[in-house]
């Protein structure tokens, strides 16, 4: 069967609804990721998963390589520029001291990452030393700044595209929380001043400043030295901030990595409660299928891109014409036409709101109660205040309840039913696994459940026995700290992987790890094979055939009978000489499927077709 | 195929207690038959009425009895007189006995179709069935039902019955109920017919599938525990989206007169070269080319063939998990149903005996699967069990996709504690909020499950079906409003919001919502309710827009009389925009012009060259706009001479890259440029490269 790549990642019969699952991503993000590299960043380490150490440098070097490997893939259009502060060597634009801003050739300085740039910056830690070389920029005696060179040199690279189209932000990585600490008096002053001042224009200027800050497990990163007036914490987000010291090193990575990202809202909609009373609701799309991006058609001999254009053309007339704005259903032997904009209105059921029907027990919400992926909800009071109250006060009654809400979605592209599922918040070492709100659940309406089947007999059922022998077996293989999103799928790493050697032109392939595979180690324990026979034994008997058992279906053997008969068939012919002598053309396509019946190949298409692929089986 | 071939034999209770439910029996029955008209043209349908006036049907003549059981239609194939029939059932003045009914079915289809027939025979029976049965002549009333479900099972008929029961509080016939509910459950059990009570309308209409779709599986093999412990599997489709007919496009190109005319539209891809747009690529000599960054790698099929990723069709295990690992929102997909090898009793105990210990111990089964050999990708979900009561159902498991890691997003969100105090709800407020989910009930203890899935239409699809019904006869007819059972879906049913207005009032005069004051007149939008089915255009779907609009009407407040250097294109259009003077759009014109020409003097190396183009997009723009094609269009063939003089080549490529041309006659009425100038415009002004 011939497959088309196109359809790899798409399912069998889903038409991706482009409207539901396209996030509004009318912005683009311009990033300058600001490392600092002084040698304080190459002294501190952190214990690592693995027992060695790992540096502070080495911490932010990987972080962003991660990020900007999923940002190739997921966010094409998103521009960025990595850029050192407190390093021996310069290179910037302004020639300022102290700020190396990292480049690849054929590549602007702010620019999209690509394939060169990410596996040279894979390889930064190996060259670092001797390319850029790491020193203190801020020493007393000297009126250099590298923190102001950096921010300065930062601005700079952001100063393209216009801050309404483009989201821009500066991630500042660094372990020094009071980069002025060295200095006295009032050279200090001066140098915070101008400091905060030159940060003070980026920020009116419309980009944020980040800061992703590291500190050793035993000590703390005091945001209140000099950063919170930065970056603008006071009251209770300072105290949030820094999330409790001597927290482990793998969460503060995964902060890191998750701060990285921005959040988008992917629609504002109102909740209508009752009486008129309605609250406002942002929505967000925090599980989405994540797809290998589209194609590119190119022409094969030059590789330039292609356009497609569309045509249309009347099928009784074979006249060219506009696109139609009417379709058609056949019914009852004429043609109904609808206009487009009738379609639309059909499906505006309800105003394009979320409108409270009421509440059920979450027993009532099946595990087959589902079609799509949820949509996250979270309450702003941007608006309409006192949003945020009245949600909380559901939330917590919802979840003291055990109740779920049901709502009617009126989303005009596809109106349905859906359920609210509260969800508490959950914190684990400091991080947010699960962030507290409402998670919007697709119903399935009555047409979309598809009904069993039922035998009239009596069905066979699992003993207590045999019950306890699975019990027991589950206890055995029991995946203590499973987590939904722990396997990187193996389809789109293969995907990617394989862009990427071609992008940069490597010879070999590499090999990716398909983290999905069952751990054959962990099945071959003495414990778990002892459960899994027992269990075995108990349900199966002693001699089971796998095979045996099966009632082998009409089809299949007259399938099986017309093989060993074509196998019989086909030894009467001379297939190597027929060959040779160019006979085969002349046999009857019949004899033919002979061949291919007893070499189990298959038998489809013309005659030539099938010619050829005998020859092709022969190595001819 | 014989396959698709099906007879169906509706039996409609049209006696007196049903009368109020019958307009929801007649919608029912039309949507079944025009979905077949649709879905399933070779379909036969019949249709026979009980607790009629008169008596109408064959056993009557041969044996007598069987009176007020009226043959409606006899079963032929669909057509469109029977949707039309079936709009208005004749209201019956009698008693209507169903078992009389169900007999003079089945006679029906034995009758017709023998044993022979290889499609499906089915019988739908609605009725309330409240009216007490007539004794049989000889045996009882069981035994008559036991022979019944007999023929049933020897001809293969189906039949899936729905009892009415709109208020069963205050009924006096709670023996001829008890009675009537034992008969039909006898069916379900000797025979495979299912009943099924609905409580309102709005359930009623989706008692019955509008549309049967034959199972098929999605999956055979082998549930892989181990290496050496495999339990045979079938998996089918549990929930699966139906979605609108896919409509074809109209041409209305032929003649009025031309009956045979198809009016189908042909759509006809070709590929052309960007750069060169009168070179055709035959679609064979296309190679597809991946994004990756910026560049695009071009990748031949059967490179790919050697390189991508090719699991083996299987299903296996990877152990269990707590079931509170899962949270319920991490479902990704249509759920699957996991069921053993039809009559392999060992893998059904197999299954069983899993299914029982999960749920027992409140586990779930993690699994990878493949379902497909030449599938290229797999999928990671989790098995939950589903234990059946019923002694003929098998024990299942339901099978949903889990996400990978690529797949989710961890945004993070301020914790609720951590929000001011006064956002947080006080004690009196809470409350309130706890007895407004208690009492506004969904399920209430003792009565039916309110707007449960399985009975719950899809009111955008009955509208679609409606509507096509409506155009058959007038071609012109309007969408229709949504009738009442179908409003219970999308708005609160009124009678529950009056049963719990003093929760609902309390919760409303707890709480305290007003607009953010800070926020302008033109950006609200939240508190205005829009009438249902207006025609006004949806406030959700042109969100962007109006946000776009409304920044363009918020930026005068600061008046803009000059473009600087910081936001050259929102000064631009703040001024373009500006009303108080007619001169303004003028001044802006020429403010840009002097900056795009600024940017091109003074670019070193190209520099300026992305901004320049993008100044030239906003010019664009706000010249169609404006209507002031010309002032563009001068500016546009200046830039470009510069250019060709200074031998600026990379700066046509941007040009190139954002489709930048001479605004055409179609898109400002006053242009004298031609769509085609247009469009050849940057390629004749493209100075040319030296080879």
């Amino acid at each position: 069967m011939e497959l088309d790549p196109d359809d790899v990642f798409r399912d069998d019969d889903e038409e991706s609804d482009n409207e539901f699952y396209q996030e509004h991503e009318a912005t683009k993000e311009y990033v300058v990721y600001l490392v600092d590299a002084s040698p304080k960043m190459f002294s501190t380490t952190c214990p690592a998963e693995d027992q060695t150490d790992e540096t502070h440098f080495h911490i932010a070097v990987s972080c962003i390589a991660q990020s900007l490997k999923t940002q190739i893939i997921n966010r094409l259009y998103d521009e960025v520029a990595i850029c050192f502060f407190n390093t021996r060597k310069k290179k910037n634009l302004q020639d300022l001291n102290g700020v190396f801003v990292f480049n690849v050739a054929e590549r602007e300085q702010l620019d999209r990452p690509t394939a060169r740039f990410i596996k040279e910056f894979d390889h930064i830690e190996e060259s670092f030393e001797k390319e850029i070389g790491s020193q203190y920029g801020i020493v007393s005696g000297s009126r250099e700044n590298s923190l102001y060179n950096a921010l300065w040199v930062a601005q700079g690279l952001l100063r393209k595209g216009s801050s309404k189209t483009a989201d821009k932000r500066i991630l500042l990585f660094t372990n020094e929380d009071d980069p002025f600490g060295s200095i006295k008096g009032a050279a200090k002053n001066d140098m915070t001043r101008t400091t905060m001042q030159r940060a003070k224009d980026a920020q009116d200027l419309g980009i944020s400043i980040e800061l992703l800050p590291l500190s050793p497990p035993d000590e703390e990163f005091k945001v209140s030295h000099f950063y919170a007036d930065m970056i603008g914490l006071e009251g209770d987000d300072l105290a949030l901030f820094m999330p409790s010291a001597g927290q482990k090193l793998e969460d503060m990575k995964d902060q890191l990595r998750k701060r990285m990202f921005s959040k988008r809202i992917v629609k504002r909609i109102s909740f209508i409660i009752a009486n008129g009373l309605s609250i406002e609701l942002n929505t967000y799309a925090l599980i989405r299928p994540t797809v290998p991006g589209a194609i590119t058609w190119l022409d094969s001999v030059t590789n330039h891109p292609l356009k497609t254009e569309r045509s249309f053309i009347c099928a009784d007339t074979g006249a060219l014409m506009q696109e139609p704005a009417k379709r058609f259903q056949p019914y009852k032997g004429e043609n109904i036409k609808f206009s487009v904009q009738e379609l639309s209105e059909i499906k505006r059921v309800s105003t394009g709101h979320l409108r409270l029907h009421g509440f059920k027990p979450l027993s009532y919400l099946k595990d087959y109660h589902n079609l799509r992926p949820s949509t996250f909800v979270f309450p702003s009071d941007k608006e309409v205040v006192g949003s945020t109250c009245i949600f909380i006060a559901l939330h917590r009654s919802m979840l003291r309840l055990n109740r779920f809400a049901v709502a009617f979605y009126g989303n005009p592209s596809n109106p349905r039913l859906v359920a609210l599922v509260a969800q508490d918040e959950i914190v684990r070492a400091g991080g947010q696994v699960e962030p507290p709100g409402m998670h919007m659940i697709y119903l399935p309406y009555s047409d979309d459940i598809r009904p069993l089947h039922s035998d009239t007999d009596a069905v066979p059922r699992a003993s207590d026995d045999e019950v306890k022998k699975a019990a027991a077996l589950m206890k055995r293989i029991d995946l203590k700290d499973f987590s939904v999103c722990q396997f990187a799928n193996p389809s789109l790493q293969r995907h990617y992987a394989v862009l990427q050697a071609l992008a940069l032109e490597e010879d070999d392939m590499p090999e990716i790890k398909d983290e999905t595979v069952p751990d054959e180690e962990g099945m071959a324990r003495p414990g778990v094979v002892k459960a899994v026979e027992e269990f075995k034994l108990s349900v199966y008997g002693d001699n089971y055939d796998e095979e045996g058992d099966v009632k082998v279906s009409e089809a299949s053997r007259k399938r099986k009978a017309a093989t060993e008969n074509a196998a019989k068939e086909c030894a009467n012919y001379d297939w190597a000489d027929l060959a040779d002598k160019g006979k085969l053309k002349e046999m009857t396509v019949q004899e033919l499927k002979l061949y291919l019946m007893a070499h189990n190949l298959s038998t489809t298409g013309r005659k030539e077709t099938l010619i050829s692929r005998i020859l092709t089986h022969m190595g001819k | 195929m014989a396959r698709t071939r099906e007879a169906l034999l509706l039996l409609l209770d049209v006696s007196p207690s049903m009368h109020s439910v019958l307009p929801d029996v007649e919608k029912l029955c039309s949507r079944l038959i025009q979905k077949k008209l649709i879905y399933g043209k070779n379909h036969e349908v019949g249709v026979i009425l009980f607790g009629t006036e008169e008596t109408e049907n064959e056993l009557t003549k041969e044996v007598g009895g069987y009176e007020h059981v009226k043959v409606l239609q006899d079963i032929k194939v669909v057509d469109g007189h029977l949707v039309q029939s079936l709009k208005h059932l004749p209201q019956g003045t009698c008693a209507g006995d169903f078992l009389d009914a169900i007999v003079v079915g089945v006679d029906m289809l034995i009758k017709k179709y023998g044993e022979t027939y290889k499609g499906k025979k089915h019988l739908c029976l609605i009725t309330d069935a409240l009216c007490p049965l007539k004794d049989p002549d000889v045996g009882t009333k069981e035994d008559q039902v036991s022979t019944i479900a007999r023929q049933m099972v020897a001809f293969g008929l189906r039949m899936k019955n729905i009892v009415v029961r709109a208020s069963l509080s205050g009924e006096p016939h709670m023996r001829v109920i008890i009675e009537n509910d034992n008969l039909l459950n006898i069916f379900s059990k000797k025979s495979s017919a299912k009943t099924l009570f609905v409580d309102s309308t709005t359930s009623l209409r989706g008692a019955r599938k509008t549309r049967d779709i034959s199972p098929v599986t999605i999956f055979r093999g082998d549930l892989e525990l181990s290496e050496k412990m495999k339990i045979k599997v079938w998996v089918y489709k549990k929930t699966g989206e139906e979605k609108f007919p896919t409509l074809k496009k109209y041409s209305d190109k032929a003649p009025s007169t031309d009956k045979f005319a198809t009016h189908e539209v042909k759509v006809d891809y070709e590929y052309k070269s960007v750069e060169d747009p009168s070179k055709v690529v035959p679609p064979e000599q296309r190679i597809k080319g991946y994004r990756y960054g910026p560049q695009v790698v071009p990748i031949s099929s059967a490179e790919w063939e050697a390189v991508k990723f090719k699991p083996e069709k299987s299903v296996k295990l990877l152990g269990f998990t707590d079931a509170s690992n899962i949270l319920r929102h991490y479902y990704m997909k249509d759920v699957n149903l996991f069921i053993a090898e039809p009559g392999n009793s060992r893998a059904t105990v197999a299954v069983s005996a899993l299914a029982r210990a999960m749920k027992e111990m409140n586990k779930v089964a993690i699994v990878r699967c493949v379902w497909r050999q030449g599938q290229q990708s797999v999928v990671v979900g989790v098995l939950t069990p589903n234990v059946s009561e019923k002694i003929n159902i098998p024990d299942s498991f339901y099978f949903n996709v889990l996400p990978f890691a690529e797949d989710v997003r961890e945004f993070q969100f301020p914790s609720f504690s951590k929000f001011p105090v006064s956002w947080q709800p006080n004690e009196q407020q809470q409350e309130a909020a706890d007895n407004l989910v208690k009492m506004l009930d969904l399920a209430p203890s003792g009565k039916g499950e309110i707007l449960q899935p399985e009975l719950t239409p899809n009111p955008a699809l009955e509208r679609f079906y409606h509507h096509l019904e409506l155009k058959s006869e007038h071609q012109d007819a309007a969408p229709p409003p949504l009738d009442d059972s179908l409003k219970k879906i999308t708005e609160p049913d009124p009678t529950l919001l009056a049963e719990s207005q003093s929760a609902i009032d309390a919760f409303c005069g707890q709480f305290v919502i007003k607009e953010n004051p800070k926020l302008k007149k033109s950006t609200r939008r939240f508190l205005r309710e829009k009438p249902s089915g207006s025609d006004e255009p949806n406030g959700d779907g042109s969100v962007s827009d109006a946000q776009a609009v409304n920044s363009m009407e918020s930026k005068p407040v600061v008046t803009v009389d000059k473009i600087g250097d910081l936001t050259p294109i929102q000064d631009f259009e703040a001024m373009m925009s500006r009303r108080d003077c007619p001169d303004w759009v003028d001044k802006a014109i020429e403010d840009m012009k002097n900056k795009i020409f600024g940017l091109l003097e003074n670019s070193n190396e190209g520099i300026n060259y992305p901004k320049a183009v993008e100044l030239l997009v906003a010019l664009r723009k706000g010249c169609i706009l404006e209507q002031e094609p010309k002032q563009f269009n001068d500016v546009l063939e200046k830039v470009c001479k510069i250019c060709r003089k200074r031998n600026f080549s990379t700066f046509f490529d941007f040009l190139m890259s954002k489709k930048l041309s001479l605004i055409s006659k179609s898109e400002a009425v006053d242009s004298d440029i031609t769509d085609d100038e247009a469009g050849s415009f940057i390629v004749k002004s493209q100075p040319k490269h030296e080879d």
